[in-house]
């Protein structure tokens, strides 16, 4: 199976689902926007996204997104650390032209997974998996709140430490996609010598989209909290 | 103006491919600045000689910068810290009075030591005969302007095809990736009406061939162009790519 | 011996196929011998060197179903000097629609050569140059090409048409590229078995039933294990290049050698016309004795640059005392010496005489440079005529490659050049069938003793190389071949290959014992000395006397007092440099030797006693219409010297015109 054993296949499927995760980013982030200008539309949308089929299935594709995003991640990175030989420069320097975010992307990568289980903490295991354990008949959380994403976001950005490490993680995305994305578009060959620069930009206009959304809802809500004098400490 | 400086040279000395290896340490007095990289490594093998030491073995042939042999490693950079050049048409006066400078083999699983600085890059001719070619017969041949090629076609593959087969991409890759030799080719035969015939089939075996011999996957840096002495574009890694993964879709 | 040889009185003449000159080549293909594919199967060709010359005939001989086994001293056959040539390669594609045809190209080198070139051989060169920028094309070699799609071409020395096709500044490397990409086509079919890192060290010679001697195999030795290795073959094809490094500077590659030539010299074959050396003008002058090589800027810069030094010998010591720019010397007061003497051709004339011009001026008082021995190559006018983009996109390259050297911009002060050893026209002797004159051995490309007579003209010896490799060696071998389908695979345990490898073996042995006190490098370097003074671009017969006394000296001093660190069974580059430095020790006396017998002055060979009025070289073609063969007869002995006599029954021969 090429998308295994070839390396432009282990690529390919690194690209596809980068793609597809910076789609669903893209998604994720214009809907977080929503809870700025709207706090009820932005939970009409938690409670369609609640424990439906559809919801459901698409949850899992996430999942499963990530999870092969990551697996083949650590398979190239391992494959490359070896392919570097035994031996290993005595000085080793870099060009201007080798951007720090490309040479770490699995780190990079790494940070973005441990902050995403803490992410996935505060908010999904408090939302749908409220719901879908209910639904099987558990009866963990409080149901009630399941679908009221804005709550729980006013809640957590109270909190001015957990201000900052979204805005680290954030920031963590933001240099894993002003390579990700114009790479992923490289990967799959849709790039040539004059839109090279044009990829390049565009990776990094949609990097910055994306985590702007984000950073807009962290700052909204934290700064809000700090001038209603509602900051809260409390884990 | 031609100066002399003073300089200590750190040099990676292994007798052979399964000994280990270890720095040493020279001093070198009065080197001219207008001196090549590659003579002033000569004046310090004379001086090894007069020594009755054993001379520091490293590649190189041509010193014009264009037979790909010489392969050094200064100062953490494939060829150097010049730009765009093989480190045969590197000079002294890139260096100052007093530098320590460090010169390493390529090091890429690929490319084990033989000794000293010379490695063994076998690999690439490997990767060439698994299919960097077109498959035309000596003689027999339409004449030579039968098929009329647009200018900037023929001048990118030229840029593809002006890669010098040193190996500094696949050193200087924090991936141990080989990707831009073989773009280079692929992208040079695919551009071509000659070569696009057999594109798919070219871009299929170069990379297997490349997997099998133990290069890394690329993560498109951006190293191997910053310190290819050619500057071959990566955006023939995008060619490649795209011949690559069409042809596996239409199997 | 090669029975196309019948020496009467120390002379012979060369067979060559019957017919006009058009058609002697078409005759012979008609009437040769053939080997059928099966018999191809059980033939073994070893191929020495993967140049041009190298790598095309592998390629095609593998094509054609022999077994070839290839060999080169270096990681990949990629890396033959081949791949350095710049400017371009010539054929007769009458493209341009200016005058072209094979007849003129065929005239311009051999007036080129000034006439010392066989007929037959030449113009089959010119015949099957056309062929060459076929096959490249069809390899995917990307020459440079108009906007229309077609290919393009420029103008070189010693021609009045363009007819030279390029791929930037490149062209070697392209060619070659294309040569080892069909050599790497038949290693991945099997066809041919590539030994890299492999070093030719002698060839041997087995007698077959009848008595006569044949070459049949090589002794080489593993450059990475030091081992000595014997190889059988039915037939040994020599393609190792030039001898030209014999001076140590000069424009080859460091390891480029003629050792291959030598070995087969020593066993019998003949070393043909040694004296004849290319001198190229353009090269990047000599700074420092630390100075390891000469750096070619390429011929095709005269194109648009153009040639000068001062009129005056004050600028000119003002410039060498650094008191002055050139870009301060006005134009009136620039002596375009070439344009001034040769006005047809100016800045274009061949190499030889382009160099012996600048030497006269330099001689003179009139050269630049700190040293005094340089002139300039300025592109001012070019930026002016043409804008500055243009320039740079016809020699960018070029001029970054000097600039990386020189540190000043080509842009903006002119270059400077000086003349250096480039490209040796001697070499071993062959006959129409590239066959030297040991049966079963033969010699393509820059070994041989060529078609380019006592001058090469530019982007010549890249059509040489292919035309031997690819359109002329696979069909004259067969004509051998085809009597050996019987023969069969020699055992490499036979007692002439145990007795060659041991000769070798004594011969490294006895180096390693020497253990004195001078490096190879130091002896290498006076050897370079005393050969460019004395055998380089003016010789006199009193140079070439203290030459050869000189060489002498240095051979006894090598063998008495070379040391050489390390041992035989190890990856030993001093040990290598030595053995091909004993070599060149003797192609040093060799050039020396011809270059004193032959009394005349004709292309790269200038002696100072034969010149007209003028200084142009003189040509004795009542005395010296001859290929001066060298026979080898022992250590310390002067070889005997045999003529190939050169008739022209189809060319007018005349002094050398590049005036009018």
């Amino acid at each position: 199976m090429w998308l295994i054993n070839s390396s432009i296949g282990r690529k390919f499927v690194m690209s596809i689902t980068g793609i597809a995760l910076v789609l669903f980013l893209l998604f994720h982030g214009t809907m977080n926007f929503v809870a700025i200008l709207s706090p009820e539309s932005y939970n009409a949308i938690c409670h369609f996204l609640g424990a439906n089929w559809y919801a459901l299935v698409g949850t899992v594709g996430l999942a499963l997104l990530v999870v092969l995003h990551f697996t083949f991640a650590f398979i190239l990175t391992w494959q490359n650390y070896k392919a570097r030989g035994r031996d290993r420069y005595d000085v080793a320097s870099s060009r201007g032209e080798v951007s720090f975010a490309s040479k770490n992307m699995f780190v990079l990568g790494v940070i973005i997974i441990g902050f995403m289980l803490l992410h996935l903490y505060n908010f999904w295991f408090k939302m749908q998996f409220v719901e879908i354990a209910h639904k099987m008949g558990g009866d963990i959380g409080d149901l009630s709140l399941a679908t009221d994403g804005a709550y729980y976001i006013s809640v957590l950005f109270a909190n001015p430490v957990y201000c900052v490490i979204y805005l680290i993680w954030l920031g963590a995305i933001w240099y894993h996609l002003t390579h990700g994305v114009w790479s992923a578009l490289h990967t799959l060959g849709l790039n040539n010598k004059i839109w090279f620069g044009r990829i390049k930009c565009i990776g990094n206009i949609v990097a910055t989209l994306v985590v702007l959304l984000f950073v807009a809802v962290v700052l909204h809500f934290g700064g809000q909290a700090i001038m209603n004098g509602t900051t809260d400490y409390v884990w | 103006m031609e100066k002399s400086i003073n300089i200590k040279v750190k040099v990676w000395r292994q007798a052979g491919p399964k000994v280990k290896g270890m720095f040493e340490t020279y001093e070198l007095n009065n080197i001219s600045t207008d001196a090549s990289f590659l003579e002033m490594i000569d004046i310090l093998n004379e001086k090894l000689v007069q020594e009755h030491k054993e001379p520091i073995a490293f590649d190189h042939d041509c010193r014009e910068g264009i037979c790909g042999m010489c392969s050094l490693y200064i100062n953490g950079h494939p060829h150097g810290p010049d730009q765009a050049i093989t480190t045969c048409q590197l000079h002294m006066r890139k260096f100052h009075d007093g530098e320590t400078i460090t010169i390493e083999p390529w090091r890429s699983r690929a490319f084990p030591v033989i000794k000293d600085l010379i490695v063994d890059r076998n690999a690439y001719d490997k990767i060439m005969q698994a299919g960097g070619y077109v498959n035309v017969n000596t003689g027999g041949i339409p004449d030579a302007n039968a098929i009329p090629i647009p200018k900037p076609v023929a001048d990118e593959a030229m840029d593809a095809a002006s890669c010098i087969g040193c190996g500094a991409c696949a050193a200087a890759c924090k991936n141990g990736s080989a990707m831009l030799f073989v773009a280079a080719k692929v992208s040079q035969l695919a551009l071509l009406p000659q070569g696009k015939i057999e594109k798919a089939a070219r871009a299929k075996a170069m990379v297997a061939k490349m997997d099998e011999l133990g290069f890394g996957n690329c993560t498109n840096t951006g190293a191997c162009e910053a310190e290819c002495p050619k500057s071959v574009s990566i955006t023939h890694i995008a060619r490649l790519n795209r011949e690559y993964i069409g042809a596996k879709f239409k199997d | 011996m090669n029975d196309s040889i019948k020496i009467e009185n120390g002379v012979f003449t060369t067979p060559v196929p019957e017919g006009p000159l058009a058609e002697k080549w078409t005759n012979y293909k008609s009437h040769q011998k053939l080997v059928n594919p099966a018999n191809k199967r059980r033939l073994d060709i070893i191929v020495v060197g993967t140049g041009l010359a190298g790598a095309s005939a592998a390629a095609s001989l593998g094509e054609l179903g022999f077994n070839v086994l290839n060999f080169c001293i270096q990681d990949s056959p990629r890396r033959a000097h081949s791949i350095a040539a710049q400017g371009g390669i010539n054929a007769a594609k009458n493209y341009q629609n200016d005058g072209d045809s094979i007849y003129r190209l065929y005239y311009d080198t051999i007036k080129g050569g000034d006439y010392r070139a066989r007929e037959a051989n030449v113009y089959r060169l010119a015949e099957v140059s056309n062929d060459i920028i076929d096959q490249c094309v069809a390899q995917g070699v990307p020459f440079a090409r108009e906007y229309g799609g077609l290919l393009d071409n420029r103008s070189f020395g010693g021609a009045q048409v363009s007819r030279t096709f390029y791929a930037k500044g490149q062209t070697g490397q392209q060619l070659l590229l294309g040569a080892y990409s069909a050599l790497s086509r038949q290693i991945h079919k099997g066809s041919v078995k590539l030994f890299t890192r492999h070093e030719m060290l002698d060839v041997v010679l087995v007698k077959d039933k009848d008595g006569v001697e044949r070459a049949r195999g090589i002794i080489a030795r593993n450059l990475i294990t030091g081992k000595l290795e014997r190889f059988f073959a039915h037939a040994v094809v020599i393609a190792t290049g030039g001898y030209g490094n014999a001076f140590f500077l000069s424009t080859n590659a460091m390891a480029s050698n003629g050792s291959a030539a030598i070995q087969c010299y020593k066993k019998g074959a003949f070393f043909a016309n040694p004296c004849f050396a290319q001198i190229h003008p353009t090269c990047i002058p000599v700074h420092g004795d630390y100075q390891s090589k000469l750096t070619l800027m390429s011929e095709s810069l005269r194109n648009d640059g153009r040639i000068w030094v001062p009129k005056k010998k004050e600028d000119a010591e003002a410039l060498r005392a650094g008191k002055m720019k050139p870009t301060e010397i006005k134009d009136e007061d620039r002596d375009f010496y070439l344009e001034r003497r040769y006005p047809a051709f100016g800045n274009l004339v061949p190499r030889d005489v382009a160099s012996r011009a600048a030497k006269e001026r330099c001689d003179a008082g009139f050269g630049v440079n700190n040293t005094g021995l340089a002139v300039y190559l300025d592109f001012k006018y070019a930026i002016e005529r043409l804008g500055r983009d243009a320039v740079e996109a016809r020699y960018g390259n070029l001029f970054q490659m000097y600039e990386k050297i020189v540190d000043e911009n080509p842009y903006e002060t002119p270059m400077m050049i000086f003349p250096a050893i480039h490209y040796t026209m001697g070499g071993i002797w062959v006959d129409y069938d590239l066959q030297t004159s040991i049966k079963g051995l033969f010699a393509i490309g820059e070994a041989n003793f060529s078609d380019h007579g006592a001058n090469r003209l530019g982007a010549s010896a890249l059509m040489q190389g292919l035309a031997d490799g690819y359109f002329v060696l696979p069909y004259t071998i067969q004509n051998y071949l085809a009597d050996q389908i019987q023969e069969p695979r020699l055992s490499t345990d036979l007692p002439e290959f145990v007795q060659a490898e041991q000769a070798v073996k004594d011969k490294i042995t006895r180096m390693l014992n020497i253990k004195g006190k001078r490096s190879v490098d130091s002896i290498h370097k006076e050897l370079g000395h005393v050969m460019w003074d004395n055998v380089g671009m003016a010789r006199t017969e009193e140079s070439l006397k203290e030459a050869m006394v000189r060489i002498k000296e240095i051979k006894k001093e090598f063998w008495s007092n070379v040391y050489i660190p390390g041992s035989s069974s190890d990856f030993n580059v001093e040990l290598e440099k030595a053995i091909r430095l004993a070599d060149f020790i003797e192609v040093g006396y060799l050039m020396a030797l011809d270059g004193l017998n032959r009394n005349e002055s004709c292309g790269g060979h200038f002696r100072e006693e034969y010149q007209t009025a003028e200084g142009e070289a003189l040509r004795q073609d009542d005395k010296y219409s001859y290929a001066a063969c060298w026979l080898y007869k022992g250590e310390d002995q002067d070889p005997e010297l045999i003529k190939e006599d050169l008739k022209y029954e189809f060319t007018i021969r005349a002094q050398r015109n590049y005036k009018s």
